[in-house]
């Protein structure tokens, strides 16, 4: 497929890129481009500049911060992630979500940055990212800001990153006494999902993400404060997960009804909260 | 354009060179320097066919689904339809072409005509491609770690369990079983 014609820039530092996006009007940045490109073709966005983020070492960094904080770079692929012993000390299921999206060709390309940016409601690390509490970076021409993980996602491929602005990175807690957990139905065995959720169990309590359910990722807060009392026995959490559904307004498609989605979501959330706990008693 | 004068943007004192329909880039291919002026919107699968006659390379989807396109872009596969040509700038390249450039098949390949890992042939190039770059990382590959590095490349005669003999065959010294 010919695509329509796109200007095309390929700054060499993240300056030059924000500067790049705040002045040209219809301007995209271009990270690994295993989905926009593919939206450029079926003519469903038409950018009429792409800023090419490939030059920007910067955001292929993964590393620590001061505090302590795991630092991913928003143009860190799928398979920097899988192989970063960062990533295996401070946050593994990060690494191991990742190995499970998409195909080795598309991991290679994909970035951090661009599944979260795309913030397509079945994307894998909208809803981890939100049970893992990240901050998100974005920097503007003025300046930069960083949001939290439940304000990064504002809606069905919609973020928090505004006109001429760029995320830079994102930014994971360290695990300290903290168990995470990723479970949910796909269609074949590394497709999109049709619902997951993902959960953390650490000493300040429960945090669970459903994905696929609505627009962005949904926090299951009756569920967490079920959990408060630590009890994390399957009936216990089976308990907690009661009426989760109830509370859903999921979409319907030909992968799955409504109330499909609504019963996969309390399978998936008990799923996540047994895996976390059960990692975070082996740790 | 808001606010940027013709030759370039400047916002907040960055100067930067204005964005372009056009770039010279220079690649590698096959181990062959070229230097190509390419359009912005062309994809470097329509590139490496079209301009460079490298028919090996095959498009069978087009939306980064069947892995026919698959290339080696600096050692690793990648589909070629899912990259514009201008993002493979200063990049080594390996097509199907370059895996025998002598037209001595290699073991994988030999392997594949062993053991009648192709039927039609449409997604062998690309079987090729990614089962090469499996190899070249991990020269012992469990049944299980061959299905994930193929998990991109469909084969829509449903040959697979072919493809994965010839796979391990490589894997052990070219010797089908």
């Amino acid at each position: 497929m010919l695509l329509r014609e796109v200007e095309y820039a390929r700054p060499a530092t993240v300056e030059e890129a924000v500067s790049l996006l705040a002045s040209y009007e219809g301007a995209r940045p271009l990270a690994g481009g295993q989905t926009l490109l593919n939206v450029m073709k079926a003519r469903a966005a038409a950018p009429e500049v792409l800023v090419d983020l490939a030059d920007l070492d910067e955001l292929r960094r993964i590393g620590f911060s001061e505090d302590g904080m795991l630092e991913l770079g928003a143009m860190v692929t799928y398979a920097q992630l899988v192989s970063s012993s960062e990533v295996e000390v401070a946050r593994p299921i990060l690494a191991e979500v990742a190995a499970t999206i998409a195909d080795v060709q598309v991991r290679n390309r994909g970035t951090v940055g661009g599944n979260v940016c795309v913030a397509d409601p079945t994307n894998h690390l909208p809803p981890l990212l939100v049970a893992l509490d990240a901050r998100f970076t974005i920097r503007g021409p003025e300046s930069e800001r960083t949001v939290p993980a439940e304000e990064f996602f504002l809606g069905v491929y919609l973020t928090a990153v505004g006109e001429g602005e760029l995320l830079t990175k994102v930014s994971v807690p360290p695990a300290s006494n903290a168990g995470d957990g990723f479970a949910g139905v796909t269609i074949g065995r590394h497709g999109t999902y049709i619902a997951n959720a993902a959960a953390t169990v650490s000493g300040e309590g429960v945090r669970i993400a459903l994905g696929c359910v609505a627009g962005t990722p949904v926090r299951a807060t009756a569920m967490e404060e079920r959990l408060a009392g630590g009890d994390f026995s399957e009936e216990a959490v089976r308990a907690a997960a009661q009426g989760l559904g109830a509370t859903l307004d999921p979409p319907s498609d030909v992968h799955g009804s409504a109330e499909y989605r609504r019963h996969l979501a309390e399978v998936s959330a008990v799923c996540a909260v047994l895996q976390a706990a059960a990692r975070r008693k082996g740790a | 354009m808001r606010g940027a004068a013709g030759g370039g943007a400047e916002e907040g004192g960055v100067t930067v060179a204005a964005p372009v329909r056009s770039l010279r880039i220079s690649v590698e291919i096959n181990g062959e320097p070229y230097e190509l002026e390419v359009s912005t919107r062309r994809l470097l699968v329509h590139v490496l066919r079209d301009d460079l006659n490298l028919t090996g390379t095959h498009i069978g989807c087009d939306t980064g689904n069947c892995g026919a396109c698959t290339i080696h872009l600096n050692g690793e596969p990648v589909k070629s339809c899912m990259l514009l040509a201008v993002q493979a700038d200063g990049a080594r390249i390996t097509t199907v072409e370059g895996l025998a450039p002598d037209g001595e098949l290699t073991p994988l390949q030999q392997a594949f005509s062993e053991a009648h890992a192709l039927q039609c042939g449409y997604c062998t190039p690309g079987m090729l491609m990614s089962a090469s770059a499996l190899l070249a990382a991990n020269p012992s590959p469990s049944e299980e770690e061959i299905r994930i590095a193929l998990q991109g490349n469909i084969c829509r005669c449903t040959g697979y369990w072919n493809i994965i003999e010839a796979v391990q065959a490589a894997a052990r010294g070219g010797k089908a079983s």
